[in-house]
C-alpha cells in the first residue's frame, strides 16, 4: 500500500545532503553570464541607448535581434520581450547584455535617454480594462426587498511577493540549431511555447528542462517565459551558454506578485442572519500588460461569495491596466482577496445583528445540493459545514471568545473553498497528457508536472504505485524534460494532484491490464519497454458557460475553516499570532506529511499577507525590494498551526483527492483581521501592519 | 588561504576579498550551500565557522584563514538530523535545507521549542511554515 502512507519523498535525500542540483548549480563549458537593462521609467518614450563601454567579449542584445515575434506568449500578445520604443512599467527589459565575467558585466554602463511620459499608477483613475466579468443568480432586487438590513463595506488588499528563496534563474544552452533551457521554473510547456513563437523555431529545436526548483508559488509560473526568452536570446547570438541569475533585488522589483485589489460588497441579510442578497465589485490591478490577469479576476470573481448559498447575487470584476509591473500568478490567484473582502464583512454583518460568527456563517454555508453563485450544485463532497463545526470545537471557540473578552487576546475565524484545477472549460482546452513506461526497475512517470516543494514525484509515485499494486520504490521519476515527457500542464491551479495524478491513474489502470499478472520487470524481460498514455477526460456531467459565467467552475472544491489566536501588544501594536487552527477538506490526503507540509506552509504565508508583508510601491516601483524590509514570516512571527483534516472524497478525484496547495492561503488573511476585530479593531486592508493598526486604534478612540 | 573544511585541510588560491560562499561553490565545487537574498537575511548559506553558525555571503574568505568550517557535505548525507528533516517534512523545496540543518546543528543537545525557534530565526523558508522542521529537529 502506497497511498495515504508517509513513504520517502523522492528528492528528500538529495536535498538534505546539499546533492539536489538546481539550476544555479550547473555550468556549462564556456558559459557566459547575462545582464538585463531595464527601464526606470514607469512610462516613456526610449529615444537613445549609449553603450558607454569597451565592447571586447560582450554579446549585446535587443528587440532588432529577436528572430520570430517580439512577445512573450501568453494569454494576450501585448507583452514585448523587450521594449521596442515604448516602456510601460519600470523594471520593463530593454537590452540584454552577456560576458564570461561577471565583473566587466556589472561594471557595464549602458545609458537610456527617454522621453518621459505621464504614468498612470493608482488603478482607480484607470479606465483600462484587460477584463470585464459579470456574474449573476437570482434577482438582486427581490433580495433587497426581503432584507431585514443592508450591509456595505469596501476592503483592499495590497501586492505580495511570491518570495520563493531560490531567486529566478535560467541556463540557456544553444544545441544543434536550436536551444535547450535549464531553469528554476514551473511550467516547462509554456516556456516551450514561448520560445517557439520568440525564436521562430520549430518545436523539436527546443527543449525545456525544469531543474530542481527552489520554490514557485506561482512566481515561476509566467515569468521564467520571459527570463528564458532573454537567456535564449543572448545564448543564440554569442553560440555558447548563459546562465540569467536574478539577484535578490531585480527579482523582487522585477517580477511579477499577487494583483492588489479593491472589493466593494454591499449585502442584505435577515434579522436571523439570513443573506438575501449580495453585490460585489472586484477590482484588481493588472500592471501594465495581460499576463495572467483575465484569468486571476476569474478565480477572484468566482470566489467572491465564498462558500455561501445566498440566493440572489451579482458579482462584477475588472482587471485594470496600470503603469506598474504587471502582476501574475501566486497560490490563491485572486482567490485570496475577494474571500478576504466577504470573510472580513461577514464579521461585520455577525457584528451588526449581534451574532454569534459561527452561527452567522453555519446558517449560510453551502450543503450539498445548493448552487453557488455561477449556479454550480455542490456535490456530497461539500463539507463547509464540516470544516467549521470541527474547527471550533478543536480551537475551543467559544470560551475563548468569551474569555478574552476586554482582554489584549483576540480570536477568530474565517471559512474559505477553493476550485480544484483550472477555471471553466480550462482542462478541455489544456487536454493535458500523461504517460507511463515500463523499464527495467520498474515503472516511470512521464509527465511535465514540476517539483517546487510539494512533493509532485513523491504523490505521484505513490498514485501510480497503489493503482499498479507495485512497491512505490519501483516507480522511478525525474525532472520533466520536454524532450521525453508529454505536455501534461502547467503546475499550477491545485491541479497537480486531482488532475494529473487522476490521468495517470487512468494510465496505471491500463498498463494493470496489458501486464496481466506479470510484474512490470518480467514484462521488460519479456518484451523490452511498453509506454501507456492517456489524456484528461472531463467527469461527465460539467457544464460551463463561458460568456455568462455560468455552470460548473470547478470540478469540485476543497474547504477550509482557519481559526486565529493572537494577542496585541498595546504599546507598539504588534501583533503576536499565538495559534493557529486550520481544518480542511482536501478529499484524501495521498501523503498525510506532505499535505499537511501545505497546509502549514500555505498557512504561514497567508499570515505573512495578513500582517507582515507590505510591498511600498513608490513612483510604480517597489521600493522596499530587499529581505531587510520586506519583512516574511520567520520561527518567531510563526505560532503553531495545529492541521486536521476532515476529508470527504471526491468521487473523480484519484483516490478522492482533490486540490491542496491554493487552499490553506485563502483563510488566515480574513481570520487573523477578524480576531483582531474582536479587539474592537476596525480593519478592513491588509496588510495589518502596526502602523495600520495603530491608525485604526487612534481613529477609534 | 588555509583552513579545515569539513574536516581536512584546504589551501586555496582565491583573492582575500572573494565571499566564502563563492569559494565554496565555484572553487571548491561544495554546491550544497545555496544563496537566497545574498545580503545575510535568509540564512540559506549557513555554514559553521568554529562552530558558529554564519552567512557565508556575508564573510570574505579572508576571515577563515586558520579555521574550521563545516558545510552540509561535511555531514554526510545520514546525520540523524538530515534523516529526520526527510521524514518529518522538514524539506519541501529544499533550497533553505541545507543552511536550515547547518543552523540546527549548532544548537547543541535536546534543545526545546523556544530555543529552536530563536536559533532558526535568522533561516528563512518559505514552504513549511516551520511546523515540520520543529518537529525534526526536535525528532533528531
Amino acid at each position: 500500500m502506497a497511498v495515504g502512507r508517509n513513504v520517502a519523498r523522492k528528492d528528500g535525500f538529495p536535498k538534505v545532503a546539499g546533492s539536489a542540483l538546481y539550476t544555479d548549480d550547473l555550468a556549462f563549458p564556456g558559459m557566459l553570464y547575462g545582464r538585463s537593462i531595464r527601464s526606470p521609467l514607469a512610462h516613456g518614450r526610449i529615444e537613445a541607448i549609449e553603450l558607454d563601454f569597451d565592447r571586447t567579449g560582450f554579446t549585446i542584445v535587443d528587440c532588432q535581434d529577436i528572430p520570430g515575434r517580439n512577445v512573450v506568449t501568453l494569454l494576450g500578445d501585448d507583452q514585448p520581450c523587450l521594449a521596442a520604443g515604448q516602456v510601460l512599467h519600470v523594471g520593463e527589459p530593454i537590452l540584454l547584455l552577456a560576458h564570461a565575467d561577471r565583473e566587466r558585466l556589472l561594471e557595464a554602463r549602458v545609458e537610456i535617454r527617454f522621453q518621459e511620459m505621464p504614468a498612470l499608477l493608482n488603478l482607480l483613475e484607470s479606465d483600462h480594462s484587460f477584463k470585464d466579468i459579470l456574474i449573476q443568480k437570482g434577482e438582486l432586487e427581490a433580495g433587497w426587498s426581503r432584507a431585514d438590513t443592508i450591509i456595505e463595506g469596501e476592503y483592499r488588499t495590497g501586492h505580495q511577493e511570491q518570495l520563493y528563496i531560490e531567486p529566478n534563474v535560467v541556463i540557456a544552452v544553444p544545441e544543434e540549431g536550436g536551444v535547450t533551457i535549464h531553469g528554476s521554473l514551473q511550467c516547462p510547456y509554456y516556456v516551450h511555447k514561448a520560445l517557439r513563437v520568440l525564436l521562430d523555431l520549430p518545436p523539436e529545436r527546443i527543449r525545456v528542462v525544469a531543474r530542481e526548483t527552489g520554490g514557485g508559488f506561482g512566481g515561476k509560473e509566467e515569468y521564467p517565459s520571459m527570463i528564458a526568452g532573454h537567456a535564449a536570446l543572448l545564448a543564440l547570438k554569442a553560440g555558447r551558454p548563459v546562465k540569467l541569475v536574478y539577484d535578490r533585488e531585480e527579482d523582487m522589483i522585477a517580477t511579477t506578485k499577487r494583483h492588489p485589489s479593491i472589493c466593494r460588497i454591499r449585502s442584505g441579510v435577515q434579522d436571523d442572519g439570513t443573506l438575501t442578497a449580495l453585490d460585489i465589485e472586484v477590482l484588481i490591478d493588472g500592471g501594465a500588460y495581460v499576463t495572467l490577469s483575465p484569468v486571476v479576476l476569474s478565480r477572484g470573481v468566482i470566489h467572491a461569495s465564498g462558500p455561501y448559498r445566498c440566493p440572489n447575487v451579482r458579482i462584477q470584476g475588472r482587471a485594470l491596466r496600470t503603469n506598474t509591473p504587471p502582476n501574475g500568478a501566486f497560490r490563491g490567484f485572486g482567490a485570496p482577496q475577494t474571500q478576504f473582502a466577504l470573510e472580513v464583512h461577514m464579521e461585520r454583518i455577525a457584528e451588526q445583528l449581534r451574532m454569534d460568527p459561527v452561527q452567522l456563517r453555519r446558517i449560510n454555508a453551502l450543503r450539498p445540493g445548493d448552487r453557488n453563485a455561477t449556479g454550480q450544485v455542490m456535490g456530497p463532497d461539500c463539507s463547509a459545514l464540516e470544516v467549521l463545526e470541527e474547527a471550533v470545537r478543536r480551537s475551543d471557540f467559544h470560551r475563548k471568545r468569551r474569555n478574552h473578552s476586554g482582554s489584549l487576546r483576540g480570536i477568530g475565524l474565517s471559512l474559505i473553498y477553493h476550485g480544484s484545477g483550472f477555471t471553466g472549460s480550462g482542462e478541455v482546452a489544456l487536454n493535458s497528457e500523461a504517460a507511463l513506461e515500463v523499464t527495467e526497475a520498474g515503472v516511470r512517470i512521464l509527465v511535465a508536472s514540476t517539483e517546487i516543494g510539494q512533493g509532485t514525484r513523491t504523490m505521484h509515485a505513490q498514485i501510480v504505485a497503489e493503482t499498479l499494486g507495485i512497491p512505490y520504490e519501483q516507480v522511478e521519476t525525474d525532472n520533466p524534460d520536454t524532450a521525453r515527457v508529454p505536455d501534461s500542464g502547467p503546475t499550477v491551479a491545485s491541479r497537480t494532484c486531482m488532475v494529473v495524478g487522476g490521468i495517470l491513474k487512468r494510465c496505471a489502470e491500463q498498463l494493470k491490464e496489458r501486464l496481466g499478472d506479470r510484474s512490470p520487470q518480467q514484462y521488460f524481460a519479456e518484451h523490452g519497454s511498453l509506454k501507456v498514455s492517456r489524456r484528461y477526460q472531463r467527469p461527465e456531467g460539467l457544464l460551463w458557460d463561458e460568456e455568462h459565467y455560468r455552470g460548473d467552475a470547478y470540478a469540485t472544491f476543497a474547504y477550509s475553516c482557519v481559526v486565529s489566536e493572537l494577542e496585541l501588544d498595546p504599546d507598539t501594536y504588534q501583533v503576536k499570532p499565538l495559534r493557529l487552527t486550520a481544518v480542511q477538506d482536501i478529499g484524501k490526503a495521498i501523503h498525510p506529511i506532505l499535505a499537511a507540509g501545505q497546509i502549514e506552509g500555505g498557512t504561514a504565508q497567508g499570515l505573512g499577507y495578513a500582517l507582515l508583508e507590505e510591498v511600498v510601491m513608490q513612483g510604480g516601483v517597489m521600493a522596499n525590494a530587499q529581505l531587510t524590509n520586506y519583512l516574511i514570516p520567520t520561527t518567531m512571527d510563526t505560532p503553531p498551526i495545529d492541521v486536521h483534516f476532515v476529508n470527504r472524497p471526491y468521487q473523480e478525484g484519484p483516490f478522492g483527492a482533490k486540490g491542496v496547495g491554493e487552499l490553506p492561503i485563502d483563510g488566515p488573511a480574513p481570520s487573523l483581521v477578524n480576531a483582531l476585530r474582536h479587539l474592537g479593531l476596525d480593519l478592513r486592508s491588509i496588510p495589518a501592519t502596526p502602523e495600520r493598526i495603530m491608525e485604526v486604534a487612534c481613529a477609534s478612540v | 588561504m588555509r583552513f579545515r573544511l569539513n574536516g581536512q585541510q584546504r589551501e586555496l588560491e582565491v583573492h582575500p576579498m572573494k565571499r566564502l560562499l563563492d569559494a565554496l561553490r565555484e572553487d571548491l565545487g561544495l554546491i550544497g550551500t545555496k544563496e537566497g537574498c545574498g545580503e545575510g537575511e535568509c540564512g540559506s548559506c549557513t555554514v559553521l565557522v568554529d562552530g558558529e553558525p554564519v552567512c557565508s555571503c556575508l564573510l570574505p574568505v579572508a576571515q577563515v584563514e586558520g579555521a574550521e568550517v563545516i558545510t552540509i557535505e561535511g555531514l554526510g548525507g545520514e546525520h540523524p538530523l538530515q534523516r529526520a528533516f526527510v521524514e518529518e517534512g522538514g524539506a519541501q523545496c529544499g533550497i533553505c535545507t541545507p543552511g536550515m540543518i547547518m543552523a540546527a546543528l549548532a544548537l547543541g543537545p535536546n534543545p526545546t521549542e523556544a530555543e529552536i525557534r530563536e536559533g532558526l530565526a535568522g533561516n528563512l523558508c518559505r514552504c513549511t511554515g516551520y511546523t515540520a522542521i520543529i518537529r525534526a529537529v526536535q525528532k533528531a
